[in-house]
């Protein structure tokens, strides 16, 4: 049986205006939702705030009761060396085998051992397999909870 | 079957609406010249007397009347009788400029709610219906027509004026209205909220609508009448010429016929004012052959559309007028391009986007602008930049494609763009601050 690893990701799209953050934050606390990972994409015309949470259907349900935009993708969050070349190792080996990264971001350290890290890639399925097949400790939705 | 309001007028042999006009016309315009001096004036300019008016084929003599003109005699100006016997006053929004005020004898509003009642029977309207006229009341004539028509036709009318959206669907439900009128972006936007209430189209028992004061696409009739579960109508009028049903639509819904026991229309070429043959694409210009108090002759709308005399299907005989492409002052030029917010609208409805959005023009190092804010579409949206950035290209490419020239498209959350409870203001340029004409 196949376990499904990936962890979910919400993401909120804000406009380039004053407040638009406080906005999310403020549900979010509203909700006693704690965010365990966040990075804040920008352009010139709008942001995508993508966040990793405790509790990603509240949250969801939350932002959308305020008439957020928002959707939820599965993103494969990954446990890495806390250690100088730590990442580098995880990267270099999605390279090598051509898998793509559109983005990625770090959680907020809770480990001395590990670090923690989001990866957004065209294939989940095929990052995990690759990455577990190497030593590396892919994070399922309850590991996130529990952080 | 076809209902008609008054049968014998509205199926009237083309001869005889023929005939019927060329008497009007010329008591009209002895009447206006002995009464309004202003308009005796620009005939004399012209060199023009009601002796040279015997026919149809003298209309094209007399002076046209435009807005400024309407602006210029403000208030008094153009009024034709004693204020004596005047029961009531409309005025224009003034979103173009200074207000006009209209003025109407009780005969001015008996042809009006008359007019308004055969649009209410070519939407399907009897005395069994319940008319909410969610138009505002007040200065603006959508209301207080709709809500005249639908006393005349005998229905049961729920005087709502606009706002209070809750409200109207509230109403709308519990007392069973069957045909509801307002703006078109209105419509839509109840449509909308009734949606998000959890209602579908079937849950009412609305079965038509009567939407017009703006200027909406086949694409958005398509949308309302699915949101609504109704059959969409189109009026058209103008607070100059009384308001809302000067002309309307019949079943057959490919354009509104022009009460023309009242009106004649011509379309003239707008650089010109020259009058152009049927079918020709130009300026409407009205000429009312009944108004008492406010007369118009050779009004022109500044509404740039197409008028057919092809038989209908509905058996009415007066002349039709397509939906008007734009208002001629909607009209913008961009970058030597001439757009109006209609096309783009046509093409936002085409890619599946609300019928909600803004259109910003400016000038920036001498060279126009043209940005246009749209809602994303519901659940549509993505968590990398490069998917939402190639959203916005793509519909970029399609207003290109429609207009010659690009505009920078802007996706802004869902019901973000402020909702319309009467005209929509679709449009703002910025280039009018720099006193560029436009």
């Amino acid at each position: 049986m196949e376990i499904i690893m990936a962890i979910k990701q919400l993401s909120v799209f804000v406009e380039n205006i004053e407040g638009s953050l406080a906005t999310i934050t403020d549900a979010l606390a509203e909700e006693n939702i704690d965010i365990r990972a966040m990075c804040v994409a920008d352009t010139q015309e709008f942001g995508i705030v993508r966040m990793i949470v405790d509790d990603a259907p509240s949250a969801k349900q939350k932002l959308a009761d305020k008439n957020l935009f928002l959707s939820v993708t599965e993103v494969v969050g990954v446990a890495v060396d806390d250690e100088p070349g730590g990442l580098a190792k995880a990267v270099r080996l999605l390279a090598d085998n051509g898998i793509n990264l559109d983005y990625m971001y770090a959680f907020i350290s809770v480990s001395k051992k590990y670090a923690y890290v989001v990866l957004r890639v065209d294939d989940n399925d095929a990052a995990e397999k690759l990455l577990s097949s190497k030593g590396f400790k892919i994070m399922t939705d309850d590991d996130v909870k529990k952080m | 079957m076809e209902n008609y309001f008054q049968k014998d007028i509205e199926t009237m042999p083309v001869e005889k609406i023929k005939e019927m006009q060329a008497e009007k016309l010329v008591n009209i315009v002895k009447y206006v010249y002995d009464n309004v001096e202003y308009y005796r004036d620009k005939m004399n300019e012209k060199g023009v007397t009601p002796d040279d008016i015997k026919g149809l084929e003298d209309l094209h003599k007399l002076p046209f009347l435009s807005k400024a003109d309407l602006r210029e005699g403000y208030p008094y100006g153009l009024l034709a009788t004693d204020l004596k016997n005047c029961v009531r006053i409309h005025s224009t929004s003034g979103t173009t400029g200074k207000r006009v005020v209209a003025f109407y004898t009780q005969h001015d509003i008996d042809i009006w709610n008359e007019m308004c009642a055969r649009a209410i029977v070519a939407a399907g309207g009897t005395d069994e219906d319940v008319v909410q006229v969610c138009y505002g009341y007040g200065l603006f004539t959508g209301g207080a027509g709709l809500d005249g028509g639908s006393h005349k036709v005998g229905c049961l009318t729920l005087p709502m004026s606009s706002g209070n959206t809750e409200r109207q669907i509230m109403f709308m439900n519990d007392l069973g209205a069957t045909i509801i009128c307002c703006t078109p972006s209105y419509a839509a936007y109840i449509g909308e909220t009734l949606k998000e209430m959890g209602y579908k189209p079937e849950d009412n028992k609305l079965k038509a609508g009567i939407f017009g004061a703006e200027a909406w696409t086949e694409e958005m009739r398509r949308d309302i009448e699915k949101a609504l579960g109704i059959k969409a109508y189109d009026i058209y009028g103008l607070t100059e010429t009384c308001g809302p049903g000067v002309a309307f639509e019949c079943s057959e819904q490919t354009g509104m016929h022009i009460n023309e026991d009242h009106f004649i229309a011509e379309i003239i070429d707008p650089d010109t004012g020259e009058v152009l043959p049927e079918g020709s694409k130009g300026e409407l210009v009205f000429t009312a052959l009944d108004k008492e108090a406010f007369p118009l002759l050779r009004y022109r709308t500044r509404d740039i559309c197409v008028l057919t005399r092809e038989k209908c299907s509905c058996g009415r005989t007066f002349i039709k007028m397509c939906k008007p492409m734009g208002r001629s002052d909607d009209m913008m030029i961009i970058r030597g391009v001439n757009v109006f917010p209609s096309q783009i609208e046509a093409v936002l409805l085409n890619e599946g986007y609300a019928p909600n959005y803004q259109i910003m023009v400016d000038r920036v190092n001498n060279s126009d602008t043209l940005d246009v804010y749209v809602e994303a579409k519901e659940g549509d949206f993505s968590d990398k930049v490069k998917d939402m950035a190639e959203k916005e290209k793509a519909l970029a490419g399609a207003i290109k494609a429609m207009l010659g020239i690009n505009p920078k498209v802007h996706l802004v959350a869902p019901k973000s763009i402020q909702r319309s409870e009467g005209k929509a203001v679709r449009v703002i340029d910025k280039r009018k601050r720099l006193g560029i004409n436009v």
